[in-house]
C-alpha cells in the first residue's frame, strides 16, 4: 500500500481548546478513506488540516506532521495556496459561485494562469464529464450555477475541483444536503473518481461509508479510535467504542 | 396567544407598516409639491429652459438674471470630484476592514470612521478653509485655495464614512462559503477578494457609491466655506465654483418671500431635487436589474 498522505502525532487547537489529539492516520493512494464519528468529534477539523484550510481561521495551532508524498505540508517552505491546488475540497453545503456554470469551472484554471479559450473549454468539458454532470448542463453552460438543483450543484463543485487537476479530493459530508437519488449519484461518482484521485470523505452516514470507502477511521472526542479496512471496521471492529457506534448504540 | 389574536396582531402590524411607508412617501411628495409651488413662478417668468441653461446668475442686477447653469455645473463638478475620491478609497477601506484586518484593528478603524461621520459639516468646512486650502494653494501655485478641487476633497472625506460602512456591510453579506470555496481551489486571498467577493457584492457597492454621491451633492455648509462661490462655469478644477446648495444657503436670507429671487432659489431647489431623484432612480434600476438576476437564478 502506498500512502498518499499520513498524519503523524497530529494535535490541533482552536485558541486554547484542543480539538484533535495525537492523530496517526495513513491515507492510501487511489483509495477512498472515510472518516466517521458523532458530530463534534473533530472530523471536519481533521479534514481541514489536510489542505491547511484551518490556517484561514484566526488563532489556530497545529502540532505534529501531515506528510504528503513524504513531505510535511506544515514545513515553512510549503505554500498553503500551492498545496490547495493539489488537495481539492468539497464542502457540506454546495457552494457554487453566483456566476455561470462555465465560469465556475473555469475559475480555478483561470486563477492558475490558463488563458487560452480552447484549453479552458476543454477543461470545462472534461471536468463536467468526469463529474457526471456534462449531459445535464451542456446546453446551459452560460446560465447561472445557482439555477441547478442541490445534487447538480454538488457535482458542479466537484467538477470545479477537478478542473484544477488536483491529486487528492477532500469531501466533508458532501451528500448531507442531498436527496437520496442525488446521493446515490454522488456515491457512484466517488467510486469512479478513486481510480484517478485519492479521496478522503467525512460522512455521518455509516451505510454510505460502508458502500463507498476502502478504509474507515472512527473518531471520537478528537481522538482516532480505530482505523482499518472498511469491511473489518464494519464486521469485526477491535474497539468496543467503534462497535457501539456502528451498531447505533450511541451517536 | 390564541390563533385569532395572532392573526389580528399580524394584520395590525402590516397596516401599521403600510401607514408608516405611506406617510413617508406622502411627505416626500408634499415636499416636492411645496418646492414646485414656490418655484413655479420663476419657470413661468424666465422660461424653464432659460432658467436651467442660462449661463449667468445676477440676482442683484437691474433687471436680475437667473440662469442656473453655473450652479448646476458647480454641483456636478464637486460631486463627481468627491465621488472620485470617496468611492475608490471608501471601497478600498471597506475591503481592508472586511477581508484583511484582524478583529481588534477592525473595531478600532470602524470606531474612527464612525467618528468621522459624526463631525458636524461646519467643522469640515473650517478645516478645509484653514488647513487644506492654504496647502492646496501652495501646492498647485494658485491665487486662491478655495476652489472646486478643495471642495471635492472636503466632500470626498465627508462622504467616505457612508461609502465605507455600506460597502463593508455589502462585503460582509457575501457568504463565507464563497471565500472558502475560492481559497480551497488554491486562490490567494487577494484573488478571492477581487474575483469573487467584489463581484458578488456589486449591487451593495453600487448603492454605497450612490449614497456617497447623494451625501456629497446635498452637502451645503462645508462646500459654501471652501468652494470659492463664484457663479461662473469653471474651466478647470482649480476654478472657484458655487453649488446649488451653497447658493440657496447664501442668498435665502436676502430674499423677499414670494419675490422673484425667492422663487428662483426654489427653482434651484426643484433642480437639485430632480438631480438626486435621477441618481436614486438610476441606482434603483441597476440595483433591481442585478438583484433580479440573482433572485431569478435561485428559483
Ligand atoms: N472555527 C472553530 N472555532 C472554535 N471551535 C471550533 C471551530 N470549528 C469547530 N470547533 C470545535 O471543534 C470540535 C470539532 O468540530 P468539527 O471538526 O466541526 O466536528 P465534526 O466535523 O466531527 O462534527 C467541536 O467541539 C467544535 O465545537
Ligand atoms: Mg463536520
Amino acid at each position: 500500500m502506498i500512502n498518499k498522505m499520513e498524519a503523524k502525532h497530529l494535535d490541533f487547537y482552536y485558541k486554547d481548546t484542543q480539538a484533535l489529539f495525537n492523530i496517526n492516520l495513513p491515507v492510501e493512494k487511489n483509495a477512498v478513506t472515510a472518516l466517521i464519528g458523532p458530530s463534534g468529534c473533530g472530523k471536519s477539523t481533521f479534514l481541514r488540516t489536510l489542505n491547511r484550510m484551518n490556517d484561514v481561521i484566526e488563532k489556530t495551532k497545529v502540532v505534529g506532521e501531515v506528510l504528503m508524498d513524504n513531505k510535511n505540508i506544515y514545513d515553512p517552505d510549503v505554500d498553503p495556496v500551492e498545496l490547495r491546488k493539489k488537495v481539492g475540497m468539497v464542502f457540506q453545503q454546495p457552494n457554487p459561485f453566483p456566476i455561470s456554470i462555465f465560469d465556475n469551472i473555469a475559475y480555478g484554471p483561470r486563477i492558475h494562469g490558463i488563458k487560452n479559450k480552447q484549453k479552458l473549454q476543454e477543461l470545462v468539458e472534461s471536468s463536467l464529464k468526469s463529474a457526471a454532470l456534462w449531459d445535464e448542463v451542456k446546453d446551459r453552460l452560460h446560465d447561472s450555477a445557482l439555477g441547478l438543483s442541490g445534487g447538480q450543484q454538488q457535482r458542479l463543485v466537484i467538477a470545479r475541483v477537478l478542473a484544477v487537476e488536483p491529486e487528492m479530493i477532500l469531501m466533508d459530508e458532501p451528500a448531507s444536503a442531498l436527496d437520496p437519488i442525488s446521493t446515490s449519484k454522488l456515491e457512484e461518482l466517488v467510486r469512479e473518481l478513486k481510480n484517478n484521485y485519492t479521496i478522503v470523505i467525512v460522512t455521518h452516514n455509516m451505510q454510505q461509508a460502508a458502500r463507498i470507502s476502502d478504509y474507515t477511521s472512527f473518531f471520537l472526542n478528537g481522538k482516532l479510535i480505530e482505523y482499518d479496512q472498511t469491511n473489518i471496521i464494519f464486521t469485526a471492529p477491535r474497539e468496543k467504542q467503534t462497535e457501539d457506534y456502528i451498531t447505533g448504540r450511541f451517536g | 396567544m390564541n390563533k385569532k389574536f395572532v392573526k389580528y396582531y399580524e394584520k395590525g402590524i402590516k397596516y401599521l407598516l403600510a401607514l408608516v411607508a405611506g406617510t413617508s412617501i406622502l411627505i416626500l411628495f408634499l415636499i416636492f409639491i411645496f418646492l414646485f409651488k414656490e418655484g413655479i413662478g420663476i419657470f413661468a417668468k424666465v422660461g424653464i429652459l432659460n432658467f436651467i441653461f442660462g449661463m449667468e446668475w445676477l440676482p442683484a442686477s437691474e433687471p436680475p438674471i437667473f440662469g442656473a447653469m453655473p450652479m448646476i455645473v458647480g454641483s456636478l463638478v464637486v460631486t463627481v470630484g468627491a465621488g472620485i475620491i470617496a468611492i475608490p478609497f471608501g471601497i478600498g477601506i471597506a475591503m481592508f476592514l472586511a477581508e484583511v484586518a484582524p478583529r481588534n484593528l477592525r473595531e478600532i478603524l470602524k470606531a474612527i470612521i464612525e467618528l468621522l461621520a459624526g463631525i458636524p459639516s461646519v467643522v469640515y468646512g473650517f478645516i478645509g478653509l484653514i488647513v487644506l486650502s492654504p496647502i492646496i494653494k501652495d501646492l498647485f501655485n494658485l491665487s486662491s485655495g478655495l476652489n472646486a478641487f478643495t471642495a471635492s476633497l472636503v466632500l470626498g472625506i465627508m462622504a467616505l464614512p457612508t461609502v465605507v460602512s455600506i460597502s463593508e456591510d455589502a462585503l460582509n453579506a457575501v457568504p463565507d462559503s464563497y471565500r472558502e470555496a475560492s481559497l480551497a481551489l488554491g486562490a490567494t486571498k487577494w484573488e478571492t477578494t477581487i474575483r469573487i467577493i467584489l463581484p458578488s457584492a456589486r449591487s451593495g457597492l453600487l448603492a454605497a457609491s450612490m449614497l456617497g454621491l447623494g451625501r456629497a451633492i446635498g452637502e451645503t455648509m462645508a462646500v459654501l466655506m471652501v468652494a470659492g462661490n463664484a457663479t461662473i462655469i469653471p474651466h478647470s478644477v482649480f476654478d472657484p465654483v458655487r453649488t446649488i446648495t451653497a447658493d440657496i444657503a447664501a442668498e435665502m436670507g436676502e430674499t423677499v418671500q414670494g419675490g422673484t429671487h425667492y422663487q428662483a432659489l426654489f427653482g434651484l431647489g426643484v433642480i437639485l431635487f430632480s438631480m438626486t431623484f435621477v441618481i436614486n432612480l438610476i441606482t434603483d434600476l441597476v440595483f433591481a436589474k442585478t438583484s433580479n438576476i440573482q433572485r431569478g437564478a435561485q428559483l
